[in-house]
């Protein structure tokens, strides 16, 4: 019985080995381990062997089945692999073939400057406030030291609705709202981005409407180097780690001591070229700390109560920033500009 | 303000200092300097030449032949201008000479006679044409005699100056004179300067008895002092003071003129000059003007005047326009010999309001309207004798005839040196503050911390504490403040829920493929009314118009961003762009006064419009235009993400096509339409189909309620079933989904239309719509039975309420 199981096992070896699809492997499967296969017909004969015998048997049949099992599964094994194999290889495509697109807009250029100026004070504990764009006479001007009369109202010639209404010149009178509801008391840290309007003609550097992001700190003992100091980080951040920053004399009706702020030129990094017209120097934004009487108006006592502010113009920035030639760049919404800074 | 570096030098040492450097200084310290100019770049060799021979040119009528000496040869130059004549002292370009425009001069030949250089004309040499004296316009510029033959033409006509140019701020009118940038430059570079006194030496005879000063109006002409002075002789004046001028942009006339322009440059006051024989009285009267009175001004032109306008008068006729402009009438000439010389101070509004309303604003004018020194007017009248005595002949007769109510008391400002340094964040000690009140020239007392200074009357600027503040920290140097944070209780900044938001509806439509657009808020006035959605109409239908608009292109505000968005689609399209899909985010201005007596509401709304191909053709997919379906998902979605249900209605609106639009509402209020434009509107625009939508973006985010709870994730499964329908093709599914969704409550969940059929194998005028409807109880496996029993409830409703029959 002994030499009749080897047989076997070389038997069904050698055809596993010969099989060439999983079709003959199971058939090879059936024939020699199956109910009704040789090996478990001998193992059922095996009662007539000794009882020395019978365990040595036993254990041989297992082994040869085991034997003839392992080798189909690895056959089965070696067949589905070439069967995948030669599935994939006829799945294969030109991976090079462009993707389904997939249509994704983007922010305007000037919203994601306002969303970086936006982030970068939120980032210093400044809150956003908005306000309505239509503005009364008061708010616009009374409120921030520009009574009637004034001549300083002739810098920013307005579009008046009525006598006591106009088109807001600036985002200032956000910062009157905002103070006149603290009751003089609370300390503000604000930035109001927004749209403001000028009586100007449109042409590559003016624009009847434009942008502006104001800010105001007022808190008791608020010193002018804090404006500097603040002024210096956002400098930094939005511009780059390698530029300078320098405050000048200005003046502005609302701000008493009143000052520009340059950054030294990328371009020519401060030695002069035809962007910063030789200077060295870009011009920013304004700054001062807040008038007395802009204080006194809202309520607060200027004795106790100290205050920055400072205004910038995103579209200059995105102009500074990118190259940008004309203002109207920005309001004339051509495709070809709106996707160039889809990125930034 | 123009600044001749020449001219300054005569009043502070800037000999230490490059132009461009001084130039920063001033810049970082005071004033903005906008430019730094040279006259004339680098010409040499232009020299005083003596014309010894003039005759005409042998083969030109209009060209001469000189012989012009320079002092060390003679040479031959061939001269084209209608003034050149022997005995003059000209300026000559030798060859060899580059002249400003890289004009470079060769000896050469002209008609066959050699020239040897160019006898030049001041537009030649660089001075700008507006600023050459007029004799000298049309032709070469002639020196006055007594200039040295070979001297250096350019050093004599100014042209190795160096103009700066002032950006002066409303508050630093002082420097609109060249003795108050030299109090500036003297403080900014630690210098001294106290300006000359003038020199006059007089007759006896006294002002007051050849003239009498009567004012009526104080407030408005707090002080005025007229001069008189005999025997003048109206001739050029002399070189120097015409090269002042000219550096300063002001063109030199007479040396009556010029020296009370070059005073008013000087010092900063505005004189007036007037023929005193012609001036019709010996008495000057200031009063306001009467109504519909007129003047005939210097420039010609007639002026109807009112009360708000003050004149200068003789008593009975009206001799000049106070600080604005002088009369026709006694305008100095070539035969004046006697002078009335006024030296005034005008209320800054009183000469505004004249200058404004008649449009005339002068040199005189800007000084007046910003106030000029109390300290100086009477001073400037002096110089201005002075000068006249010196360069035009003139006697000046003792003393002004004055009116004087001016109070020319310095302000004192009060500060405490701990002030200073807590509202600066600097750590100044008192000689810091103590020098740079010197340098400042300002006088101050102290006592103890307290410093009372007292401000000059030229620095009219300086009233609060706060101006002294600046004075310091710009003379202590900004770079020199430090750099801090603030302190103060800390604040948490951040978005709002209602910016956050903001933000997010924007990001959304951008992922959904849509680019932002920013439009004008100004528009026209039929763009202001043009698709305005129905909820904006209710709410108030009057647009805004501005009360002057600059053009009608921008005279109303907005009612719906949709006009001026479709007008950059159509800017678009005619560039070649025609796959356009836009969106905004802004503010429309609703009104409900005839006239605004309030401040409008303004609503932020997002308004999208979508042309051109949504699918673009490539090798996997069709080309598909954009339709109604594309921009109602793209809506759709912003419902997800605001987690909201909106309605859509079939609706008729102006300028939209009356099959595909919807108004949509939200909890059963309007806020906005979804459609195609009509297409007579489309065509009026060139635009292919285009569709757009409206939407009150206020509502949806206000509205929105932040998820703050956790909804457990079902655990048991779902039972998907379909049902087809045959309805009336006029049948909207989004009723019958709200029928299917009302009956099969509470277990079905969703309700979802998968196909819409019309044609072949159904009645004419009926359609079918596909439904997929899920069912869900959350704790418990639903049974078949009580599934099919609420379907059969269904079809029995839909039956009802929309005849739908169960398609076979
Ligand atoms: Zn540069």
């Amino acid at each position: 019985m002994k030499e009749r199981l080897l047989e076997l096992k070389e038997e069904a070896l050698r055809k596993v080995e010969e099989a060439e699809d999983t079709k003959s492997l199971q058939d090879i499967r059936v024939s020699y381990l199956g109910k009704k296969g040789p090996i478990t017909e001998m193992l059922r004969g095996m009662g007539k062997l000794s009882a020395e015998e019978r365990p040595v048997i036993g254990q041989l049949a297992n082994d040869v089945r085991e034997e003839i099992a392992n080798a189909l599964d690895a056959k089965m094994k070696k067949l589905e692999d070439i069967a995948l194999e030669r599935r994939m290889a006829e799945e294969t495509i030109d991976v090079t073939l462009p993707g389904r697109p997939v249509e994704v807009g983007g922010p305007h250029l000037l919203t994601s400057i306002l969303e970086e100026i936006e982030d970068l004070f939120i980032g210093m504990g400044f809150e956003i406030k908005e306000g309505p764009e239509v503005e009364t006479d008061y708010y616009n001007f009374e409120a921030l030291n520009l009574p009637k009369g004034h001549p300083a109202r002739d810098m920013q010639d307005s579009f008046y609705i009525t006598e006591e209404l106009l088109l807001r010149t600036h985002t200032s009178p956000v910062q009157a709202r905002t103070m006149g509801a603290k009751d003089g008391s609370e300390p503000v840290k604000m930035i109001c981005p927004g749209k403001v309007y000028r009586r100007d003609t449109d042409d590559a550097t003016h624009s009847h409407q434009f942008t502006q992001v104001e800010g105001l700190l007022v808190d008791e003992n608020v010193r002018m180097s804090d404006l500097k100091g603040v002024l210096n980080k956002f400098a930094k951040q939005m511009f780059g780690s390698d530029r300078e920053i320098r405050l000048r004399p200005s003046f502005f009706p609302f701000t008493e001591p009143s000052v520009e702020m340059d950054i030294s030129c990328k371009m020519c990094n401060g030695a002069g070229c035809s962007v910063c017209k030789g200077t060295g120097w870009i011009e920013i934004l304004g700054a001062g700390m807040v008038h007395p009487n802009v204080l006194r108006m809202a309520g607060y006592d200027p004795e106790t109560y100290s205050g920055f502010a400072f205004g910038m113009g995103p579209e200059r920035i995105a102009m500074l920033k990118y190259g940008i030639d004309d203002i109207r760049h920005f309001y004339t919404n051509d495709i070809r500009f709106l996707k160039q800074y889809h990125k930034v | 303000m123009l600044v001749s570096l020449n001219w300054l030098k005569q009043y502070v040492d800037i000999s230490d200092h490059e132009p461009n450097e001084l130039a920063e200084l001033i810049t970082k310290t005071g004033i903005e300097v906008e430019s730094v100019a040279s006259i004339a770049e680098n010409i040499t060799g232009v020299v005083v030449g003596f014309v010894e021979a003039c005759s005409p040119h042998p083969n030109a009528d209009k060209l001469s032949v000189c012989q012009v000496n320079t002092g060390q040869e003679t040479y031959q130059i061939v001269c084209g201008a209608p003034n050149i004549a022997s005995g003059q002292k000209v300026a000559v370009a030798l060859p060899d000479t580059t002249l400003p425009g890289n004009f470079k001069i060769k000896q050469t030949e002209l008609r066959g006679v050699t020239s040897n250089g160019m006898i030049c004309s001041l537009q030649e040499l660089g001075v700008a044409e507006k600023d050459v004296p007029k004799a000298f316009v049309d032709g070469i510029f002639v020196f006055p005699d007594d200039v040295e033959t070979g001297a250096n033409a350019c050093k004599l006509l100014n042209l190795d100056d160096v103009i700066l140019e002032l950006g002066l701020t409303p508050n630093r009118s002082d420097c609109l004179s060249m003795i108050g940038v030299a109090y500036e430059v003297a403080a900014i570079l630690d210098q001294d300067f106290k300006p000359e006194a003038p020199r006059v030496s007089t007759k006896e005879e006294s002002a007051a008895d050849r003239i009498q000063v009567q004012v009526e109006d104080p407030e408005a002409n707090p002080y005025y002092g007229a001069f008189v002075i005999d025997n003048i002789n109206v001739a050029p004046s002399p070189l120097w003071m015409r090269n002042r001028l000219t550096a300063a942009g002001i063109r030199p006339i007479n040396n009556v003129v010029d020296i009370t322009n070059y005073v008013l440059l000087e010092y900063g006051q505005p004189l007036h000059a007037f023929d005193y024989d012609r001036f019709g009285s010996k008495e000057v009267v200031v009063l306001r003007a009467q109504d519909q009175e007129t003047i005939t001004t210097l420039d010609g032109q007639e002026r109807t005047l009112n009360a708000d306008h003050l004149l200068i008068t003789n008593g009975k006729e009206p001799m000049a326009l106070a600080g604005v402009m002088g009369g026709a009438d006694t305008e100095v000439q070539e035969d004046t010999t006697t002078i009335l010389l006024e030296s005034a101070y005008f209320a800054p509004s009183i000469v505004r309001q004249s200058s404004k309303d008649h449009g005339l604003r002068s040199e005189s004018s800007i000084r007046f309207e910003k106030g000029v020194d109390p300290n100086r007017v009477k001073q400037a009248g002096m110089k201005a004798c002075e000068l006249l005595q010196t360069y035009a002949g003139g006697q000046v007769i003792d003393g002004a005839a004055e009116f004087d109510h001016l109070d020319r008391s310095e302000r004192t400002v009060q500060v405490e040196l701990t002030h200073v340094n807590n509202r600066l964040g600097t750590h100044l000690q008192e000689d810091e503050i103590e020098h740079i009140l010197r340098r400042l020239q300002f006088q101050f007392e102290k006592d103890g911390d307290l410093y009372t200074v007292s401000v000059p009357t030229r620095r009219g600027d300086i009233e609060l504490f706060e101006d002294m503040l600046e004075e310091f920290a710009r003379l202590h140097g900004y770079d020199q403040l430090p750099y801090t944070l603030p302190g103060g209780a800390a604040q948490a900044g951040g978005l709002t829920l209602y910016q956050q938001l903001k933000r997010n509806v924007k990001t959304y439509f951008e992922g959904a493929g849509l680019d932002e657009t920013i439009t004008y808020s100004l528009t026209t006035e039929s763009r202001s009314d043009q698709l305005v959605s129905p909820d904006v109409r209710a709410r108030g239908d009057h647009p805004v118009r501005l009360s002057m608009p600059m053009s009608e292109e921008h005279s109303h505000l907005r009612l719906s961003m949709l006009p001026e968005m479709l007008a950059s689609l159509t800017y678009n399209v005619a560039r070649k762009q025609h796959d356009l899909a836009y969106f905004e985010l802004g503010s429309v201005f609703i009104n409900d006064e005839a006239t605004l007596s309030k401040q409008p509401y303004e609503q932020l709304r997002a308004a999208g419009a979508i042309t051109g191909k949504w699918n673009s053709h490539d090798w996997q997919q069709e080309n598909k235009p954009v339709d109604f379906f594309v921009v109602k998902g793209i809506i759709e979605g912003l419902e997800d993400l605001l987690d909201i249900t909106l309605n859509y209605e079939q609706a008729k609106l102006p300028d939209m096509h009356p099959g595909r639009t919807a108004v949509i509402s939200y909890k059963n209020e309007t806020i906005g339409f979804v459609g195609q434009i009509h297409p007579n509107l489309q065509a009026e625009l060139d635009l292919k189909e285009t569709f757009v939508f409206d939407l009150n973006a206020e509502a949806l985010i206000a509205n929105y309620e932040k998820e703050e709870t956790f909804q457990t994730i079902p655990r048991y499964p779902s039972v998907s079933r379909d049902i087809a329908l045959v309805v009336d093709e006029s049948a909207a599914a989004s009723h019958i989904a709200a029928t299917i969704f009302a009956t099969g409550r509470p277990l079905i969940r969703d309700v979802r239309v998968f196909d819409v059929y019309q044609g072949e194998h159904l009645p004419e005028g009926k359609k079918s719509l596909a439904f997929n409807l899920l069912y869900l109880d959350p704790n418990r496996t639903l049974k078949d039975k009580e599934v099919e029993e609420a379907h059969q409830r269904i079809l029995e409703a839909v039956k009802g309420e929309h005849q739908a029959e169960l398609r076979s």
